[in-house]
């Protein structure tokens, strides 16, 4: 693969710092701080359990509300504002813009990540609990939220290939929730016994991407730890899906005409 | 034989209008075109007309329904044809939260230049264009004219042997203008292809070595500004002042009157006799001038034919 994507990556990224997208680490570092205060005087005993769940709770809901609302924009502003037109005058083609943006939304979320993650162990560590072995739980917890974020952004710029941020933004949360709820749909299709919602459960259970594998916050709040298949199955169905996502995206986004 | 510079066969674009999307409209009719190396190439015609159309296809933005173009021998579909132009945009947006010099310097980066050439050739770029005192300025700051001369900057910032042009004196000021066909004469001298759509005639005039004009996504003419109007002297233009006098009552009536002077126009043959009659009425005579038709008055005659033939602004094509 040549540079292309990663020159567009880079600008992506420095798009979302000077577009001051960063500043939700504000609101995540008063959250923190806050409840490491708060909560080291209500509770005892539970801080940690507290402190986790409300941590990696914050950091995946940042995180999606980012990766919609940001996915959602990448082609369809680029469209709107013309900036596009310069830019595809360049030897660059359009798979490699499309990919390149998709890079630099998750470097940004990677980094928004990293950052509040930092924050999270701050708290824990001012609630004066030591680090064990078991933490390890929450930092894949926190990965599997990367890996998710991987996702949904995918989903975000697939749609915005082709509509408005506004149905673009309706297309990726509906599937989002469907697709946090994917088991549920297929035991409830298995539950009525009635063939033909069995076969469109299953159908949407196969389809959409499976969310539900993604949340280990119990576990990470717990201590418990996570099965190694898990990870490896997480990231191999993210690498997978979201490929064939950009795939899809890449191909609607070769053939339209930027009136 | 090398081949031409651009060559475009039977271009057309369709688009598709109405709610479902199925009456087709004609933006541009089997446009065949070809320029040649080092022409400084003017694409004239009315708004609407498929000018900005042509450069989009041209760039491979949008696709064409029907007919193909090379450029320098190849597709504009090859991607690698892009590292031979340079395209300025009508109206030019670019990312405003980046600076005069990151712009260049991002785009550039697409052309493989490595950090040492970038900065030489951004920092040449903005000297060429006015605006080294604004390089670190953020875009979003940039006036219009600004944004237009950071545009022209990124047309030629890999040395382009074709540079398309979108409407380049738009929105300028008359010094902006001046800088900007300083730019393309200076393209011109280094041996460059330009290839410009205007609808400031005179610049068409001034710069192009042919032009061709479009109306409504049809052909109307090519050839040199000269060729396609004529310039033989159609009347004479007569600037006097005078008092008063009742002598001159019939060339005053001809005449039109801008502050204390009149501007009269008089067939060739009549030029003598009316310099005659001014003075016997002792009026003072500022210039005399003779009349020839402009590139505008040509493209008016094509736009007003074209508008007494048809009366629809646009022609629908077909239906699916």
């Amino acid at each position: 693969m040549s540079a292309m994507p990663g020159i567009v990556a880079i600008n992506t990224f420095r798009e979302a710092v000077r577009d001051r997208v960063l500043y939700n680490l504000i609101f995540f570092a008063l959250l923190m701080i806050g409840a490491a205060v708060f909560v080291g005087q209500i509770s005892i005993g539970i801080e940690r359990l507290v402190i986790v769940n409300l941590g990696v709770s914050a950091i995946s809901l940042i995180g999606l509300v980012m990766a919609i609302f940001i996915g959602v924009g990448l082609v369809y502003k680029e469209i709107e504002k013309r900036t596009l037109y310069s830019l595809l005058a360049k030897p660059i083609r359009r798979w490699q813009f499309l990919v390149g943006k998709y890079a630099g939304l998750l470097l940004t979320l990677l980094v928004n990540t990293a950052l509040m993650t930092v924050g999270l162990a701050g708290a824990l560590y001012y609630v004066g609990r030591p680090f064990v072995r078991a933490d390890v739980s929450i930092l894949i917890a926190i990965y599997f939220i990367l890996l998710e974020l991987a996702l949904v952004t995918a989903l975000a710029l697939f749609f915005s290939c082709f509509s408005s941020p506004m149905l673009s933004t309706l297309f990726t949360l509906g599937i989002y929730i469907t697709g946090t709820f994917a088991n549920d749909i297929r035991s409830f299709g298995d539950f009525t016994k009635n063939r033909a919602i069995q076969a469109m459960t299953r159908v949407i259970y196969y389809m959409l991407p499976n969310f539900h594998n993604f949340n280990a916050i119990a576990m990470a709040g717990h201590g418990e730890a996570v099965p190694f298949a898990l990870v490896l199955q997480n990231t191999l169905y993210t690498g997978l899906y979201a490929a064939l996502l950009l795939v899809a995206a890449s191909a609607i986004f070769s053939h339209r005409n930027l009136k | 034989m090398a081949p031409p510079a651009i060559e475009i066969d039977g271009l057309t674009k369709d688009y598709p209008v109405g709610f479902w999307r199925k009456r087709m409209r004609r933006s541009l009719d089997h446009l065949s075109l070809r320029v040649e190396e080092g022409e400084v190439f003017g694409f004239l015609g009315p708004n609407g007309a498929g000018k900005t159309t042509t450069l989009k296809l041209l760039m491979n933005l949008i696709f064409p329904t029907e007919g193909t173009a090379r450029i320098r021998g190849k597709s504009i579909e090859d991607v690698q044809m892009h590292r031979e132009i340079g395209y300025l945009p009508e109206q030019p947006y670019f990312y405003d939260y980046l600076t005069g010099r990151e712009l260049l310097d991002y785009y550039a980066q697409f052309f493989g230049y490595d950090r040492a050439d970038r900065r030489n050739r951004v920092a040449k770029l903005l000297e060429l264009v006015g605006l080294t005192g604004a390089a670190n300025v953020q875009l979003r700051k940039y006036s219009k004219g600004m944004l237009q001369r950071v545009g022209i900057a990124q047309a030629i910032l890999n040395d382009p042997n074709v540079v398309f042009l979108d409407e380049p004196m738009s929105g300028l000021d008359p010094v902006g203008r001046r800088e900007v066909r300083d730019v393309i004469l200076d393209l011109k001298q280094r041996g460059c292809t330009v290839f410009f759509s205007t609808h400031i005639l005179s610049d068409a005039e001034m710069l192009c070595d042919r032009v061709a004009v479009l109306v409504e996504g049809k052909l109307q003419g090519v050839g040199a500004p000269k060729e396609i109007v004529s310039f033989e002297v159609q009347g004479m233009e007569i600037m006097f002042e005078v008092d008063g006098t009742p002598v001159l009552a019939g060339l005053i009536d001809r005449s039109r009157k801008t502050g204390s002077r009149y501007q009269l126009e008089v067939p060739e043959a009549e030029l003598f006799h009316a310099l005659d009659q001014l003075r016997d009425a002792n009026a003072r005579v500022f210039s005399v001038m003779p009349i020839r038709p402009t590139l505008e008055d040509y493209f008016m005659r094509l736009v007003q034919r074209k508008k007494d033939k048809a009366p629809p602004p646009a022609v629908e094509v077909a239906t699916r």
